[in-house]
């Protein structure tokens, strides 16, 4: 076994909530340079700004976002490493809290969705644990900020539902919610699974690499008509007009229950603050 | 750059989709700081900051680091359209966010001919250059929902819905 201490998970935490918060993924960042020659006017200098924004944020360590968002931590634990003298959430969240304090970091999360009293501290994250083989602890971080978040949406078709009204169904979710939620947009969309996977599926899968390509050649070819069906809306960079409304659509599916077909759409803004690290 | 004292005497002037660079002074507030001040208004109590001729920025921003600067770009101000009819009927005449508004926003907008801007979303490094102060005035325990006095300078914004009620969501597309 090998033994993976307290101070290293909230060392590490603590890190990546200054890291995504000031550092746009790279692929995120070249995405969106390529898409400026696409567009003109308004379109074109939204863009530019956001370009702009980014060097600022990384030089000068500034939120790239006020909204320094609700952190999702996805936590790949390896059957081999030993962590029996902690509670690994607290030592996550206690990472968050300092993380978000130390960097000045907006606490945006409240105790209760009703009674709404601020917990000041951004905590508890949203962590999802799953076992895995080997001697290493694999954290992939995002930071989600709350607009786009509300933007998402699923919905659970049935088994006779065509790809046609599936399609539609992830469309007019762009179209009707995320037009607000600050695009150039990422589209995360689960199939598959229930209802309490289908969400998760949508959500991890916008950790892939905006440009790789589906390791299922069906899904790959959906993925390229989703993205080509969202651009033609002239939604745009922040819904100006214009012909970049998304810079990738991620598809991930699971298997499903013989009566079922849950689809969840993901809405992540152009500020995709994500990161992962291996310890 | 042109200053928002100087917006209020020419508000015709400005037109849906016109890009410019203001400054001015700036109240910060979100959904929960909305709801404080209609309550104020229901009971006619007293106002943290004058509405007459202000102007809204719907932000919650970071706190200040130690070199004096916060992110403080906007949030959705599609949250804040259940509150705008009363807002402007008590004088404000800018309104600062993201996105599209209700009909009913865009008609009240035009009645009580205020504008609308709209800056970018999530380019709040950037726009936290534009802040030449920030103070906090009221509804400290809401946190990053408090009311702030912002005093910005250059803000890149965009009319987005003019005094005339045209709108910039509303173009054919």
């Amino acid at each position: 076994m090998r033994e993976i201490k307290f101070k290293t998970i909230v060392d590490s935490i603590v890190q990546l909530c200054a890291d995504v918060n000031y550092v746009l993924p790279t692929d995120v960042l070249i995405a969106l340079k390529k898409s400026i020659i696409f567009e003109k006017s308004l379109a074109r200098t939204i863009l530019e700004e956001i370009v702009e924004n980014a060097n600022i944020a990384r030089n000068k360590q500034i939120p790239l976002c006020q909204d320094t968002g609700v952190v999702n931590i996805f936590v790949e634990i390896g059957n081999e490493v030993s962590i029996r003298n902690y509670n690994i959430y607290n030592a996550i969240n206690y990472g968050v809290g300092l993380g978000y304090k130390e960097h000045y970091l907006r606490k945006s999360i409240v105790c209760d969705p009703i009674r709404r009293v601020n917990t000041n501290d951004n905590t508890p994250a949203n962590i999802y644990l799953s076992l895995v083989a080997g001697d290493k602890i694999k954290i992939s971080f995002l930071a989600k900020g709350g607009g786009s978040d509300n933007a998402c949406a699923a919905k659970m078709f049935t088994p006779s539902s065509k790809w046609i009204d599936i399609k539609k169904f992830i469309v007019n979710v762009v179209a009707s919610n995320g037009r607000n939620a600050c695009p150039p947009l990422i589209i995360g969309v689960g199939i598959g699974g229930s209802f309490a996977t289908v969400n998760h599926l949508a959500s991890y899968t916008i950790f892939r690499t905006i440009g790789s390509k589906n390791e299922n050649s069906f899904y790959r070819e959906k993925e390229k008509e989703l993205l080509t069906e969202i651009n033609n809306l002239n939604i745009g960079p922040m819904n100006v007009g214009g012909k970049t409304t998304a810079l990738a659509v991620f598809i991930k599916a699971n298997q499903t229950h013989i009566a079922s077909l849950p689809v969840a759409v993901n809405i992540q803004c152009h500020s995709c603050r994500r990161k992962t690290v291996i310890i | 750059m042109i200053y928002l004292q100087d917006l209020l005497l020419d508000i015709k002037s400005l037109k849906v989709g016109t890009r410019l660079h203001i400054s001015g002074v700036l109240y910060t507030a979100r959904d929960a700081a909305h709801k404080r001040i209609i309550n104020i208004l229901d009971n006619k109590k007293h106002l943290p900051f004058q509405l007459n001729n202000a102007a809204i920025y719907y932000c919650g921003p970071t706190p200040v680091n130690k070199n004096g600067l916060c992110a403080c770009g906007p949030t959705t101000s599609a949250r804040m359209d259940l509150f705008t009819p009363r807002i402007l009927s008590e004088g404000v005449k800018f309104l600062i966010g993201k996105g599209a508004r209700s009909d009913t926003v865009v008609n009240i907008i035009h009645k009580m001919s205020a504008v609308y801007f709209i800056a970018t979303g999530g380019i709040a490094a950037l726009l936290s250059t534009t802040i030449k102060r920030i103070d906090l005035i009221a509804f400290k325990d809401l946190g990053p929902e408090a009311i702030y006095r912002l005093e910005i300078y250059n803000m890149p914004l965009i009319v987005a819905i003019d005094s005339f009620g045209n709108n910039i969501f509303n173009k054919k597309r």
